[in-house]
């Protein structure tokens, strides 16, 4: 769990725990086959990338951001945009994906310029009010974007279904799994550059400003500079995780990527696994989106397993999913308040100190 | 003896409390200067303001000739002076390794320099791995002072390291700023505790309502009570 970094997970449950999250999703096509399933899994994938990132400034730079769905959808749009526009082809979604980045990264350096030299809230508040802009701006220029119904592409042959391979354990090899495998490669790879990056000096540095900006001021960091650095790579990961995102749904519109309820998600996804961990991004990743995408199926058949029960079954009613994945979040945040990693590492060391 | 500190008539505000009001000192290098005066005269606000985190309005804060009154705190930091604040601010979350390991900004510790200051405050050697906020009181001075001197600075601010401690740990404190004033180091050592000022003193400055009002030995201020009672409103034997 060291690959690249000293960061290690810190507990034993923990490290099962992640083994087991990620050997899942490495081994998802063959795992669990079928389309949902498949679908699932690449939302978890891009959503532990999204919140690993929105970590980065929030968990350990202690910077409350507002705009990273907007980061997140600058890297979609520009896929999109691209393969909408030149067609469908490998050099327009890679330079698509790189345009997001830079476009994310710049706007993130502006944003960080302007406004990190204020108090955390009204930063935060500044952020709030361009994304929101953004969002509208999105909206309005249809011509471009396709306004609220979004866009459709073409995304290139070999990573979609029409394009077999062949067969491998029993499961029919073709481009949609090659996609779910570059979604999975190209997640892995910046979750591990993040974890790098955090446990790296610069990460100490975002660590102890997080603290104490005055005192890391006066030992000699200027904190300014590494906050919008924090700021603008965190956006440019964003935008990868938008632009991949992009890539398996061959679609981007603003319900998917720059609402205001996904900036809320990432934002629970964060907490319940644990902030300034990186691996809590796993976790809460993990168990918000599968909690989303089964909570109403698995209360179906709790409702109707417990028809004779007239209550049980009437709270159990899979259109209160909405209500019970509230309770469940409060739950966790409130038996949980440094998240699911933050809980195994304090045990972890209870245990340490007691043997 | 030239003065690697002058500061000439610094005026600095907090919100809208004119603190400073013309500060006049100077601190020769290779010597302890002590910064004396009651509560609430401007002492801490000195120190704060000579790292750039309170901005001087007039006057100017020469470091070594060089003028650092408009230099942004970082630099002042990387201009060689190592600051050691009375709310000790560690950074909890972080180890006591990487607290020393940030604290050198100029490059990988000297281990010659690390195995001084741990025989020095042997608790940090202890407690290498783990996070500072595990640390007592005590060790958190500890570190809040080995972190300002991990490195060889130009100058040392340190404001009140034995406040709130326990005598012992006082006594290693002040241990370690002996060996720290033996090696030749420049401090501006703002410190309550007389009997600690008086021997790690070599000059003294009196501060009273944002101004310096006296300047000299600090052995001359030490043997006179009256001179005492008349700057500071005590004596240090009654206080030592």
């Amino acid at each position: 769990m060291n690959i690249l970094s000293g960061n290690r997970p810190g507990a034993l449950p923990l490290t099962l725990l992640l083994i087991v999250v990620v050997g899942c999703l490495a081994l998802a096509p063959f795992l669990f086959p079928g389309t949902r399933a498949l679908d699932t899994a690449a939302k978890i994938c891009i959503f532990i990338l999204l919140a690993a990132s929105y970590d980065l400034t929030l968990g350990y730079g202690g910077i409350v951001s507002f705009a990273h769905t907007m980061f997140f959808g600058l890297g979609a749009y520009g896929v999109a945009l691209m393969l909408d526009h030149l067609g469908r082809g490998w050099l327009p979604m890679i330079g698509g994906a790189a345009a997001g980045a830079a476009a994310a990264a710049a706007l993130a350096f502006v944003i960080a310029l302007f406004s990190l030299r204020v108090r955390a809230i009204f930063f935060a508040m500044i952020t709030l009010a361009v994304a929101s802009a953004m969002a509208v701006l999105v909206s309005q220029l249809s011509g471009l974007t396709g306004g609220e119904d979004g866009l459709n592409y073409q995304i290139p042959r070999e990573l979609t279904p029409a394009f077999r391979i062949g067969k491998l354990f029993d499961v029919t090899v073709n481009g949609k799994i090659l996609n779910y495998y570059l979604v999975f490669a190209g997640c892995t790879v910046l979750f591990l550059l993040l974890l790098r990056i955090v446990s790296s000096p610069f990460g100490r540095v975002l660590e102890a400003i997080r603290e104490n900006d005055f005192r890391a001021e006066a030992i000699g960091y200027p904190v300014l500079r590494y906050r919008a650095a924090a700021t603008c790579i965190s956006a440019a990961v964003a935008a990868l995780a938008g632009a991949l995102y992009a890539i398996w749904l061959r679609y981007v519109g603003p319900g998917t990527t720059l609402s205001m309820e996904i900036m809320i998600d990432i934002l629970l996804m964060v907490v319940i696994g644990g902030m300034g961990t990186m691996y809590g991004a796993i976790l809460g990743a993990t168990l918000f989106v599968l909690a989303q995408t089964y909570l109403q199926d698995l209360m179906g058949a709790g409702a109707e397993a417990l028809s004779a029960v007239p209550l049980a079954a009437r709270l159990l009613d899979p259109d209160r999913w909405l209500l019970w994945l509230g309770v469940l979040f409060i739950l966790s945040v409130y038996f949980f308040p440094t998240g699911v990693v933050g809980r195994l590492r304090a045990m972890a060391a209870r245990s340490a100190r007691s043997t | 003896m030239s003065d690697i500190l002058t500061l000439e008539g610094v005026h600095a505000d907090i919100a809208q409390y004119h603190i400073l009001q013309g500060v006049d000192l100077s601190v020769p290098e290779g010597s302890v200067t002590m910064l004396l005066g009651r509560n609430g005269v401007g002492k801490t606000t000195t120190l704060r303001t000579v790292m750039g985190l309170w901005q001087a309005h007039r006057g100017r804060i020469l470091l070594g000739g060089q003028d650092i009154t408009r230099l942004p705190t970082p630099r002042i930091a990387r201009a060689g002076v190592g600051f050691v604040p009375e709310d000790m601010g560690i950074f909890s979350d972080l180890t006591v390794a990487e607290n020393l390991t940030l604290a050198a900004v100029s490059g990988p510790i000297d281990s010659a320099r690390l195995d001084w200051l741990l025989d020095a405050f042997p608790p940090l050697r202890t407690f290498w791995g783990m996070p500072a906020g595990n640390l007592s009181g005590g060790q958190k001075q500890m570190l809040s002072v080995g972190r300002a001197v991990i490195e060889e600075r130009r100058l040392y601010l340190i404001d009140e390291p034995s406040k709130g401690l326990a005598p012992a740990i006082v006594t290693t404190l002040a241990r370690a700023l002996k060996q720290l004033k033996a090696q030749g180091a420049s401090i501006l050592l703002v410190e309550q505790n007389f009997s600690l000022a008086r021997a790690l003193g070599d000059h003294a400055v009196v501060m009273d309502d944002g101004r310096t009002i006296w300047a000299g030995p600090m052995a001359e201020l030490a043997a006179d009570a009256a001179l005492q009672e008349r700057l500071m409103g005590l004596s240090m034997e009654a206080h030592g």
